[in-house]
Formats: structure tokens, sequence, C-alpha cells
């Protein structure tokens, strides 16, 4: 235990490597048991990702023989193939590519106004409050709490209406606007992404704009700037760390999501979460665990490239959902 | 109103343009309050008020039947096992992360080297979705090709392992692929809080001679309570919320052995045609979650907002 006390952390030290006295052995006991438990730890986390790498790049005899963490004797890329291009949820066959551009087609979109949307929010609590401002924001925030599924009915019904409406208004300039969906539709789960982003979106931003030094805000001020002018020649170019930050947040959390795309499209619009869930968990035909596993790291490659891309910036996006605005 | 608009920084700058630049902040803000009262708490009541109605195919809200729903709900074996799941999960799921993100924390606190390494391994999980780690949890549990047949071809042939076909245990499959996914997480955010301990709290207990085993469980632990107390919301809000992980990797089987209260309301709402007791349920999801949150709420603001 004396190794223990002299390694002892420095809460100062930084995340690029070890800092401060050196320990006095390196192959102290302390060190075995500490090195030794998170190698098994890491192994443990890395097991999955092995598991269905090894199994998607096996042919399906390969995989009947049931040794699941052997690696290929042969290495095929046919089950990735299949599953992009072939594999069949029901009686389509036309493979995750479709799942994967409509979750591309609702991404993107989503991202862009949520974003947008929840950093004017932010800049407005954090620069120009008005009465009433911060209920608003402590409803968001709780809200931000409630399950969704006691919410979800509800929407269902706004954007049936608000499609109605939608159509209405159309009508009254063209009689023959076709009409206008909202529920089903793409652009219905767009809004919904950012209904549902939009209480971490605006914490994360009204903290940030709410540490821009005042001074500068004043000196705008006495410039004559207003609210957007604030906004797009100041705050916007200051933060981009921080939009960048949000864009992760957002990415990982709408690729991921499965739950409003079963319930805010149809099968023609499902997204790719969606879509390798039919495909994996479809009872009829022959179980391909080759392309199933091909099909769900195919579904998890977006995120975990975002995720090993952005390395720190990840971190500080999961982490500002737990710091108390 | 906009006379007594107290923003604190127009009030530094008093300036005739100030009712129209508070406009364009209200202009601005129109999605969030759209989004507050519209959604949030419309919404909520709208969900609450109906679960009291005998809402089937369409909602019905004339047809006010009181605690009808709530009544059958809670005589429904299925919500039961739903609710009894939720419990272990959410039970074990809180404890095992918990802990496990701690030792894991104080492990990385220790000057190791790679530490960056062993952080981004740990936590690459937390990036995959539900349905992804259902699935491939699903296959590594797998009787006939998976871990269970891969141990036995090593020898061991009486070695049984198959969680997601046997009622009894299906809910700890479950849990494994829940802590893989989450507990990266947990490490994260103690690991920043323990970063945020005073450097001098260690000095003193090595000066005291004090093993650093003790000096987490007594010292550190409790000077990490903060920590603690919003791990446990983030957690809990996460845990009744647990949908598409059971839906991936069992379908609620083997038969309703592993069913989920989030499950049950979706399939109440969007395929028995049962909206009323979909509403109900989900009524309950929203108490459970105020179970958590109003504690907490008061110990966090001590009263001076109301949420």
């Amino acid at each position: 235990m004396a190794d223990a006390t002299v390694n002892a952390p420095t809460p100062s030290q930084t995340m690029t490597g070890p800092t401060g006295p050196k320990p006095k052995r390196a192959f102290s006991s302390t060190n075995i048991i500490i090195y030794g438990t998170l190698f098994v730890v890491c192994l443990y986390y890395l097991l999955p990702l092995y598991v269905m790498l090894v199994t998607s790049l096996k042919g399906m005899p390969e995989v009947r023989l049931g040794h699941i963490f052997a690696p290929p004797v042969e290495v095929t890329f046919e089950p990735w193939v299949k599953a992009w291009s072939e594999a069949c949820t029901g009686i389509n066959c036309e493979g995750l590519s479709r799942g994967f551009s409509n979750s591309v087609w609702i991404l993107v979109p989503s991202v862009i106004i949520s974003i947008a949307i929840a950093s004017v929010n932010g800049y407005a609590l954090a620069n120009w409050r008005f009465k009433g401002s911060e209920v608003f924001f402590t409803i968001l925030i709780f809200g931000a709490f409630i399950p969704y599924q006691v919410m979800i009915y509800p929407i269902v019904i706004l954007l049936r209406e608000s499609g109605e409406g939608i159509t209405w208004f159309l009508r009254i300039f063209n009689e023959d606007a076709s009409s206008f969906r909202l529920m089903g539709s793409l652009s219905g789960l767009v809004i919904v992404h950012t209904i549902f982003g939009m209480p971490i979106l605006t914490l994360l931003f009204r903290n940030y704009f709410t540490s821009v030094p005042e001074e500068l805000f004043k000196a705008a001020r006495v410039d004559g700037a207003g609210f957007w002018g604030i906004y797009f020649r100041i705050m916007l170019p200051m933060s981009l760390p921080i939009f960048v930050v949000a864009m992760i947040l957002q990415v990982t959390g709408i690729w991921n999501d499965f739950l409003f795309g079963v319930i805010y499209t149809k099968p023609e619009t499902y997204p790719m979460t969606v879509q390798l869930n039919n495909i994996v968990n479809s009872v009829q035909g022959v179980k391909e665990y080759n392309v199933n596993m091909a099909a769900t790291l195919l579904t998890g490659l977006v995120p975990l490239v975002i995720y090993f891309a952005s390395g720190k910036l990840f971190v500080r996006g999961i982490a500002a959902g737990a710091v108390k605005g | 109103m906009a006379v007594t608009d107290t923003g604190q920084r127009e009030a530094a700058v008093k300036r005739p343009s100030r009712l129209f630049n508070n406009l364009a902040s209200k202009f601005a803000a129109i999605p969030m309050i759209f989004t507050a009262l519209v959604v949030f708490v419309g919404c909520t009541l709208w969900t609450i008020y109906h679960s009291f109605t005998r809402s089937r195919l369409l909602p019905a809200p004339d047809k006010w039947v009181g605690l009808e729903n709530y009544e059958r709900l809670w005589s429904e074996n299925r919500w039961l096992i739903s609710i009894e799941n939720l419990a272990i999960y959410g039970f074990c799921s809180l404890v095992l992360s918990l802990v496990i993100g701690f030792v894991l924390a104080a492990l990385l606190d220790r000057k190791i080297r790679f530490e960056n390494t062993i952080r981004t391994i740990i936590l690459y999980p937390f990036a995959l979705s539900f349905v992804v780690t259902g699935l491939a949890w699903q296959w590594i549990l797998n009787p006939a090709l998976g871990l269970q047949n891969a141990v036995r071809n090593w020898g061991w042939e009486s070695f049984t392992f198959d969680p997601l076909n046997n009622a009894e245990i299906v809910i700890f499959g479950v849990l494994i692929a829940g802590i893989w996914q989450g507990s990266g997480f947990v490490m994260v955010l103690l690991l920043a809080g323990m970063r945020g301990i005073d450097e001098d709290v260690w000095k003193a207990s090595r000066v005291e001679g004090i093993p650093a085993w003790k000096t987490y469980i007594f010292i550190v632990i409790p000077m990490m309570r903060p920590v603690f107390v919003t791990a446990l919301v983030i957690i809990s809000a996460g845990i009744i919320k647990v949908y598409d992980l059971v839906v991936a990797q069992t379908s609620g089987g083997p038969g309703i052995a592993s069913e989920v209260p989030a499950k049950y309301v979706i399939e109440k709402m969007f395929q028995s045609q049962n909206l009323g007791l979909g509403f109900a349920a989900s009524t309950m999801m929203l108490l459970s979650v105020l179970v958590v949150l109003i504690p907490w709420a008061y110990l966090e603001f001590g009263g001076k907002k109301n949420g």
C-alpha cells in the first residue's frame, strides 16, 4: 500500500499523460493490479466490436461451426455487400442502403435546424433576457426529463393537424395543391428532433454565451449593433467550438434514434436503425448472422467514426448534459 | 410588457431601441416558448387528461371514466411484469453502473499511462445506439452459436449461459448489454468529478499515511456527492426510457418475460389500439420520473425556482 500513497494523483494533471513524480518501481504490485484490471476491462468492452467484425467477415458455413471468437479462416466481404444492397425486410429486399439515405436526409436538416434554433435560444437567454425567459428555460430543462412516451401521441395529432392546416393554407393560393403531410414524412421527423434536441442544446449554448465577456457585448451595443447583428458578427464567429460540440451531440443522437423513427415515419422513410432492427429481427427466412452483423456494424459506423474522430469534443458534449445550468 | 423587461445587460445600456431589440429576442425565442408550453406542458397535460377517458382507437375526450384505465392497467399481467422488469433492471443497472463507473474512474485517476486510449475504449459503446448494442449482444448470447457454444467447444461441456431464452433471467441478459453501453458514460462523469477535488485533500491523506482505497471511500466519495446525485438523476431518467434495447435484443421475449413499461405504452397506443391504457401507463412513467426528479430539484434549487 506504500506505493499507492506515493502514486497518489494530483487533480491538476493533464489528460495527455502522467505528470508529477515518477513511481519508484514500474512493476509494483499495485501497478500490476491496476494495469491488469484495466486490460481485462478493455477486452470486455472491445469484445462485442471484435465479435461483430469477425462474424461479418465469415461465410455462413464457417459461422455455423460456432467458433464465435475465432478469426475468419477465409475472409469474405460478401455479407457486407449483401447487408448494404440485398438484405430483406419482409418482401422488400433493397438492403440497408435506403435506410442509410433516409437517415442522411433526416440527419442533415435536423442537425442544422435544431442547432440554429437552439443557439439563438441560448443567445437570447444569455444576453437578451426578457420577462419570463427564465421560466420558459426552466420548463424546457425539466421537460427533458419527461418520458417521450407521454408526449408521443399528442405530437402525432399536432403533426397531422398542422399538416392539414398547411394544406388548407396552400389551397387558398392554388386549388390543386397536393395535400401536405407532416405525419409520416421526413419533415415531420425533423421537427420532432428539433423539439427534443432543444433542451440540451439550449443549455449548452446558454452556458457558453454566458461565459463570453460582457464587455464585448456592451461595446457592440454602443456601436449600434442589434440582436441579430451581435449574434452573427460576434457570437457566431467566437463560438465555433461549441457549435462543433453541438453537432457531434446531435449527429450521434439523431443517427441512433429508434423510437421517433418508428412512430413518426412509414416503412418507405424508416431511418437506418429501424430498418436494421427489421432486417435482423425478421422472422422470415434463414437467419444469416454474418449479414446481420455486417448490417449492425454499418449502422454503427457513422457514430463510431464521429466518436473516434472527435475525441475530447465528444466527451465535452456528453458532459454538457451533466453540468447543471 | 416591455417596460418591465429587466434584462441584466439592457439595464446597463439604456437605449431607446430597447423595445425593438427585446421584440427581436422574444421573436427569436418563439420556438423555445412553443416547445416549452405546447409540447412539454400542453402535450403532457393532454395525455394525463386522456388517461382518464375511455379512448380506444381514437382519443375520446368526452368519455370520462375516472380511474378505470388505471385499475385495468394494474390488474394486467403484462404491465406487472413490465414494472417488475424495470425495477430489477433499474436497481441493478443503477448500482452496477455507479460501482463499475467509480472503480474505473478511480483506476484511471491513478496517473496511469495510456489513459486516453483506455478511456476511448471504455466509452465507445456509448456512441452506439441501443439497437446496435442489443443486436450485438443478441448474437453473442446466441445459445447455439455464441458464447455458450464457444465455451463448450473449448472443453467445458456443461457450461450453460443462455439468458435470452430463459424467462427467469432474460432481464439480466438485457442488463449485461445495458451496462456495456452506459457504464463508460458514468465513468467519464465521475472521473470529471474526481479531477475537480482539491489536491490538498490527497496531500493531507498522504501525510496522514491513509491508504489510497480508504481515501477514496471515506474522503473522495463523500466529497463527490453532487456528482453522484447528477449521475443518479441522469441514469434513472435513462432507465425509465429503456425501449429500443429491449426491442432489438429480445423483442420483449421469451413470451412477455422481458417487457418494459416504455414498450408497453407504445404497443398499447400504436398496435393494440387501446389509447386509454397507453395514456394511463405513460402517466405512470411520468409519475416515476417525478419521484426521482422532485427531490433532486428540491435539493438542487432549494425551492428558489418553481419547476
